[in-house]
């Protein structure tokens, strides 16, 4: 039952690890994977299925499915499905329960996942009898797409799982408490459109909705039409070709400066399809005082909840901007660009690319893999990324020029994503080149999964680790906030390229700059997955900063290199 | 500030828990929940009263809107509204003081529901000031154990939705049956 529903949704290949109470519905896999119909992949730890559906869903628009048994298989989970919910991917989950007859019982690995699972789903359910299992197949897909995208697991007894009853799928979904997609708004839409056509100074606030809706061609024609600038979010990037002029790349903790201060300076702030996490905003009560800001979501909650727009437009960006388009008038905004311009040299001024630096560095090893792979055959790379340090490089130092390129944890920034995700992506887009980039300390959360690659056929994954013997992230906040004290940072790495060996999966250790390029270049040549231990200078820090609790405007600016040197250079901001 | 809210919910497994999970994790204070059946065969009816500023109250609103099985949420704090509550209260008695107890239940139109020798139970019905005020009278005797439902409300006057209800309802009342559940579940309930 559970195969002809997820068959009619669409589904292909699920990610999963098996167990005692979700044994009958494997068990009536066999035929569906017997015909080519469904593909199931095996997992080596239940959290990297949820990463994996996350990737694989992140990667296509369509909805990723993974599947677990009950107690510890749910439980692992839990962090995947976290991860996908705070950044609104479409995910459902399956999941075994011990039978219905034992529920309460504290069965052999039973757990209560229905409120294990509540906070991190958009909705779930525990289904106890068998002729209720299409209708809640077909809800659960249904609340997972649309809307905003998000977390549905379902917890089927075993029982039930065993049960036979009568299939349909022709149901009509009745959820009153649902409304995915609010009545848009024309006055409010006509409001924002006064707006911005008065504006001196406006800027546009990126973030994934812009993607989920996929609406970058539409904000990239306003935004020229009108000549605005825009920031993107940490997840928005490449909602407009980072390489165009109107892009000024990420805002937030660690966006550039001019981004940041356009975003203070600005009159008339855009925000689209973001939330105003506090990572974008700094010290909320002095973000972006100056400006009447717009914002366009889908989901009502998130209007009103971090900072209070004068004008909301709620509803799908695929509606409302659209009809904002026909509204917005022809503008020139060229002293606003001018200053953003002269703030920018300022910037690239102190940029460490611009000095020859004769030691290995990851900026410089994330700008040698832009140019590397850029140019890839079967469009764009997709990079997933992990969480710290070199997540935020390759933010700066990659230019994104297509939505949906950067695949990262975002919201809830957990480590070890990278690789399942990556697999996740490949998977769904076998001839695309992808490439995890990640730090040695996320990797070895997940770096069980290299066997998937290898048994899923020697996916063509590539992977850059960024290793530099720490956490570095943490390792940063130590060095500016707690006095360097180092405590549990330093990572003991085991020998990457020997590990990749073992599984065996080519890989290369690199640790001059001029080792880097032929070595992308023997990765890219060589079929199948490829590994590259990147060993960078250790102490790097990722500038500039926004402290925790400051406002945006307050940065740390890169220093010097000169400065860089002595790794003391905490500078004032401007 | 306390605010009143209501909400109406499918009456499934584990509803209270989802309303209730979701003002733990975005730290809402509820000062009391009562649930019980609404007009709507499967559909619940819970007061709210929370304690918070007006920003705090929009954002209950909307997270529990956005909750699958809440169907439709309603703040009446700005309307006028009936609001009761009940409670039972076990004070302790003597025969000297038990005439003096019955005659100030009689005042504030309590009922003395139960009677043993050394105490009884009061039921009181009444707004929330009118239940704390008895109560604190009933303290000078000694209460023994005591239960208070917490408000519940309704708003005062016509009742708007009675109009928004579903083409469904209104084409079996004109064919001269009542709408099944299904029928009137399709709009909410409501």
């Amino acid at each position: 039952m559970v195969w002809e529903a997820l068959l009619r949704e669409g589904v292909r290949v699920i990610f999963g690890h098996p167990g005692g109470a979700i044994l009958p519905t494997y068990d009536a896999l066999a035929p569906y994977e017997a015909a080519g119909k469904i593909h199931h992949v095996l997992v080596r730890h239940e959290q990297c299925a949820a990463h994996m559906a996350d990737g694989w869903a992140r990667a296509t628009g369509e909805v990723g499915v993974c599947i677990a048994t009950s107690g510890p298989g749910a439980t692992n989970l839990v962090t995947g499905l976290a991860t996908a919910q705070m950044d609104s991917v479409p995910v459902v989950a399956i999941t075994g329960q011990v039978p219905t007859n034992l529920l309460g019982t504290d069965a052999f690995q039973e757990s209560d996942v229905v409120g294990v699972t509540a906070p991190v789903c958009k909705h779930n359910y525990l289904v106890t009898d068998v002729n209720e299992l299409p209708l809640i197949l077909k809800e659960a897909f249904y609340i997972a797409r649309e809307g905003r995208p998000g977390v549905v697991l379902i917890d089927i007894c075993k029982d039930v799982q065993n049960a036979e009853g009568w299939f349909r799928y022709d149901f009509e979904i009745d959820l009153p408490g649902f409304e995915p997609w609010p009545q848009v708004d024309m006055e409010a839409v006509r409001k924002a459109a006064e707006l911005i056509n008065k504006a001196e100074r406006p800027l546009v606030l990126s973030g994934h909705g812009v993607q989920l809706a996929g609406v970058g061609r539409e904000l990239l024609q306003m935004v020229e039409k009108a000549e605005i600038p825009v920031v993107t979010t940490l997840l928005g990037a490449g909602n407009i070709p980072e390489s165009h002029p109107l892009s000024l790349g990420m805002g937030g903790m660690h966006g550039e400066a001019y981004a940041n201060r356009a975003v203070q300076s600005c009159d008339v702030l855009i925000a689209m399809g973001m939330r105003f996490d506090d990572r974008i905003t700094g010290r909320l009560d002095a973000f972006a005082k100056q400006a009447k800001i717009i914002h366009f979501e889908v989901d009502k909650a998130e209007v009103g909840k971090n900072v209070m727009p004068d004008v909301a437009v709620i509803g799908d960006l695929a509606e409302t901007l659209p009809a904002l388009l026909p509204l917005i008038e022809e503008r020139r905004h060229q002293v606003w660009l001018q200053e953003i311009r002269e703030w920018k040299k300022d910037t690239e001024q102190t940029d460490i690319l611009n000095y020859e630096v004769d030691e290995l560095i990851p900026p410089f090893v994330i700008r040698q893999l832009w140019h590397a792979t850029h140019n890839a055959k079967n469009g764009p790379p997709i990079i997933v990324t992990d969480v710290g340090q070199h997540q935020m490089w390759e933010c700066q130092y990659f230019t994104h020029d297509h939505p949906g390129q950067l695949i990262t944890s975002g919201g809830l920034g957990t480590m070890g994503f990278a690789l399942p995700a990556a697999i996740g992506a490949q998977m769904a887009h076998p001839d695309r080149l992808v490439w995890a980039v990640v730090g040695d300390g996320g990797f070895q959360m997940t770096m069980q999964e290299l066997a998937v690659i290898k048994q899923e056929g020697d996916l063509p994954v590539k992977i850059a680790i960024i290793n530099n013997g720490f956490l570095g992230m943490v390792r940063q906040w130590q060095q500016l906030f707690y006095e360097k004290r180092y405590v549990g940072t330093p990572v003991w790495s085991p020998d990457f390229v020997k590990l990749a060996e073992a599984y065996q999966i080519p890989a290369l250790a690199v640790t001059k700059p001029e080792q880097v390029v032929p070595a992308l270049e023997q990765a890219l040549n060589t079929p199948g997955p490829f590994l590259i231990d990147f060993r960078v200078k250790e102490e790097v820090n990722v500038y500039p900063m926004v402290a925790p609790g400051a406002a945006v405007d307050q940065l740390i600016r890169r220093p010097k290199p000169a400065v860089m040197q002595g790794y003391s250079g905490v500078q004032p901001s401007w | 500030m306390k605010y009143t809210l209501i909400a109406w919910m499918r009456d499934k497994p584990g509803v209270l828990s989802r309303v209730a999970g979701m003002m733990r994790r975005r730290n809402f204070n509820i000062d009391s929940l009562q649930v019980g059946h609404s007009e709507t065969p499967g559909i619940s009816r819970m007061t709210f009263v929370v304690d918070g500023n007006e920003r705090m109250v929009d954002q209950v609103i909307k997270q529990l809107r956005k909750l699958v099985d809440v169907t439709r949420v309603e703040n009446i704090s700005e309307q006028p509204i009936v609001a009761r509550e009940m409670a039972l209260i076990r004070v302790s008695t003597n025969a000297e003081n038990r005439s003096e107890i019955v005659q100030m239940v009689n005042i504030y139109r309590g009922e003395i529901v139960d009677v043993a020798l050394d105490s009884m139970i009061v039921q009181i019905v009444g707004s929330e000031e009118r239940v704390a005020s008895l109560i604190d009278l009933l303290d000078n005797f000694g209460i023994i154990e005591m239960v208070r439902t917490g408000p519940v409300a309704m708003a005062r006057g016509q009742m708007e939705h009675k109009y928004r209800r579903s083409t469904a309802v209104w084409r079996a009342q004109a064919n001269g049956r009542d709408a099944t559940a299904a029928e009137r579940f399709r709009t909410g309930g409501v």
